[in-house]
């Protein structure tokens, strides 16, 4: 079992013909995706060749999924036309949309996560996120699949290279599903999202959960562990050292006042029962001996 | 970013909220121009972009153009909280009769917009918020209905504005959430909003923040940054499109992804406690394509850096492969040549690890030592920092 995503996604590629998009669409190939189409307004008609897969294009979502029966859809489109490639998977009722792309608007992620919301039929992930993958299933975005294989271990990280890095500690155990949900002020999933997939998925034995300065997601998070999560959760909070007021890389890591910190987010888990470590390394050890009890 | 009050003030005229003239002066001589421009009294303002300018002195009325110049030579240089005042804004002055509030934000915890109004303006919003919660009205916006006059008139009403304004503050609310939405901001806030005592309804003073997202569509908010403030490292990092900040400590970092990065000051600055209190210098994330260019351009910005005693590049090859990282470290070094003197402790991890530490062990570099781990590399940087 996994979250999200496992052998049976059907994958299309918004902005496949962009140099990101056949570059990630050829690696995710690689790691035994389903992808079937692409959508590249404009360019519908046409069949790309991406190592040995001829993969049709497609105007709009709605024509690829009607054509492919694809379920999930990952977008590589640039931020200005983001919005747009969103809406259209929304319109088409893909049930899983994977936003890749990093630097949109935060109105306009907030006018389509309204917009997903009002018709209840699409989960974004993202955006400004990695992606996700269930290993040696389903590889969706733009995470390595070759750190690590399947395992006991579900993972749920704002940062992609933290998320790597803790797959890489803890490859020799492995993952039911790693989700990079994105570092933005407004995401589609959230850790509690996330959170709340996992307890439910019978395969996750354990739980790495990877936070970092600014809003209170983690916050909340650890108040719906308290209430919901039993099994059990190791934590990692990145953004100590980061002065106030200042972005730090992702749109969304910025301490506002007293608001944000590390030290909240650290302190809140804590009392929520997650163990908390100093280091992505620390954290790792801690998930190790919990399973090994 | 953030806005001074007079950008501030400029966007909300343009957007047709209710303003007085307001002109911004970095010297005595200007800011006396600009009052005898309004004629009669002028309040002059310190822009600083941090609250609680008023009680340090930085806000002060003036009797006439001759005052003006007077109080603003005063208020100019002055530091407020750290932040020197190198502008003025004179303001035509107005008689006050109320003071009331009135803000739209982004609310990342709820995934929306709010709106939030209270009669209670002219204080620190989060003191009337904890003190008296019933005097502030939360109100969220779906960004796809916006703000209509009716939804406006309501909210106003539930916030007990008097009677005889409270169509002109929810006309005033109508034409913030247009600042709001087509300047893409993600704050816009206005304390307090006044009452004037003939019944005028003005923002006196506002907050914006805009979102740096969303530079594409408003190629005229580049001329809204500060450049005085920004810090030399981080004007030439900008010019090579790095994500640097500076932060006030002695070891530079390198890294790969925005977490790990922030990770890595972290892991150094507990490594450092063990060596006299050593701290990271700055924040440089390369991103996922680390090219040996953009190490080089990294690389030479953090040996730019006069504080800087020692460098830790700490990258997890996920995409990029770490024999392109070593190679990139290599050239780099190569390019700076006698420029790059300092110790380099390097950490790389994940995709084709072995052969670029490989790389780097036949290079033999004297500059740079390798270890196996963030924490153990974390440890060395701090103590070469410290030494």
């Amino acid at each position: 079992m996994s979250i999200f995503i496992n052998k049976h996604s059907r994958v299309i590629v918004q902005g496949m013909t962009g140099s990101e998009g056949t570059k990630h669409t050829r690696r995710m190939l690689a790691s035994g995706t389903v992808v079937v189409g692409g959508v590249t307004p404009g360019k519908g008609g046409q069949v790309i060749d991406i190592d040995g897969h001829q993969l049709p294009v497609f105007n709009t979502v709605a024509e690829a999924v009607a054509a492919t029966q694809a379920n999930v859809s990952v977008v590589f489109v640039p931020p200005k036309f983001a919005k747009a490639a969103v809406v259209d998977a929304i319109d088409a009722a893909v049930p899983l949309v994977v936003v890749i792309t990093e630097g949109i608007p935060v109105h306009d992620t907030a006018a389509f996560f309204a917009y997903s919301q009002s018709k209840g039929t699409t989960r974004i992930i993202g955006p400004n996120c990695p992606g996700l993958i269930t290993p040696g299933e389903s590889n969706v975005g733009i995470i390595p699949s070759d750190i690590t294989g399947t395992g006991p271990i579900g993972l749920v990280s704002k940062s992609g290279t933290l998320t790597y890095q803790m797959m890489y500690e803890l490859r020799d155990i492995g993952f039911t599903t790693a989700v990079g949900i994105g570092g933005d002020p407004i995401i589609g999933t959230t850790h509690i999202d996330c959170l709340r997939a996992f307890q439910d998925d019978p395969d996750t034995k354990a739980i790495v959960m990877i936070g970092e300065i600014g809003g209170d997601a983690e916050e909340r998070a650890a108040a719906f562990i308290s209430e919901y999560v039993t099994k059990p959760v190791v934590g990692y909070v990145a953004g100590f050292t980061a002065p106030e007021g200042k972005t730090m890389g992702h749109a969304g890591a910025i301490v506002s006042g007293s608001s944000g910190t590390a030290q909240g987010k650290k302190d809140a888990l804590e009392a929520a029962g997650v163990q908390v470590g100093k280091t992505p390394s620390e954290s790792a050890r801690l998930m190790r001996a919990l399973l090994s009890r | 970013m953030d806005l001074f009050e007079y950008q501030a003030r400029d966007l909300f005229e343009k957007h047709g909220v209710p303003v007085l003239a307001g002109a911004v002066a970095t010297t005595p001589e200007e800011a006396e121009a600009a009052a005898r421009g309004m004629g009669g009294k002028v309040v002059v303002k310190a822009q600083v972009k941090v609250g609680g300018r008023g009680k340090a002195g930085g806000v002060k009325l003036a009797e006439d153009a001759q005052d003006a110049r007077e109080k603003s030579a005063a208020i100019l240089g002055m530091d407020i909280k750290g932040h020197i005042v190198g502008k003025v804004m004179i303001a035509q002055a107005a008689p006050i009769a109320e003071e009331y509030y009135l803000a739209i934000l982004l609310d990342r915890s709820n995934r929306t917009f709010l709106v939030m109004a209270s009669v209670a303006g002219g204080m620190d919003i989060e003191q009337v918020a904890h003190e008296t919660p019933e005097k502030l009205v939360k109100v969220p916006v779906n960004s796809n209905d916006g703000l209509s006059k009716s939804a406006a008139v309501k909210i106003i009403n539930d916030a007990k504005f008097p009677a005889d304004i409270a169509d002109q503050v929810a006309d005033a609310l109508v034409l913030l959430w247009g600042v709001f939405v087509s300047e893409d901001a993600t704050l816009v806030e206005v304390n307090p909003l006044v009452k004037t005592s003939d019944g005028r309804i003005i923002a006196l003073d506002g907050k914006v923040t805009l979102d740096d997202n969303a530079g594409f569509r408003h190629p005229d908010h580049e001329a809204l940054v500060d450049a005085s403030a920004t810090n030399a490292l981080e004007a030439a990092a900008k010019e090579k499109d790095l994500n640097y900040v500076k932060l006030d400590g002695e070891v530079g970092i390198i890294g790969n992804g925005a977490g790990l990065v922030m990770s890595t000051l972290d892991v150094v600055a507990y490594a450092g406690e063990q060596f006299g209190g050593v701290k990271p210098a700055n924040f440089l994330d390369i991103g996922g394509g680390a090219s040996a260019q953009v190490m080089a351009d990294g690389l030479s910005i953090i040996l730019g850096d006069k504080d800087v005693k020692s460098v830790f590049v700490n990258v997890f090859g996920g995409i990029t492969s770490c024999d392109a990282v070593a190679n990139g470290i290599i050239q780099a070094l190569e390019i700076l040549g006698d420029k790059a003197k300092k110790p380099i402790v390097v950490r790389l991890d994940g995709n084709n690890v072995l052969e670029g530490r490989r790389i780097l062990d036949e290079a033999a570099h004297p500059l740079i030592q390798q270890l196996d781990t963030m924490d153990g590399a974390a440890a060395r940087a701090a103590e070469l920092a410290a030494k």
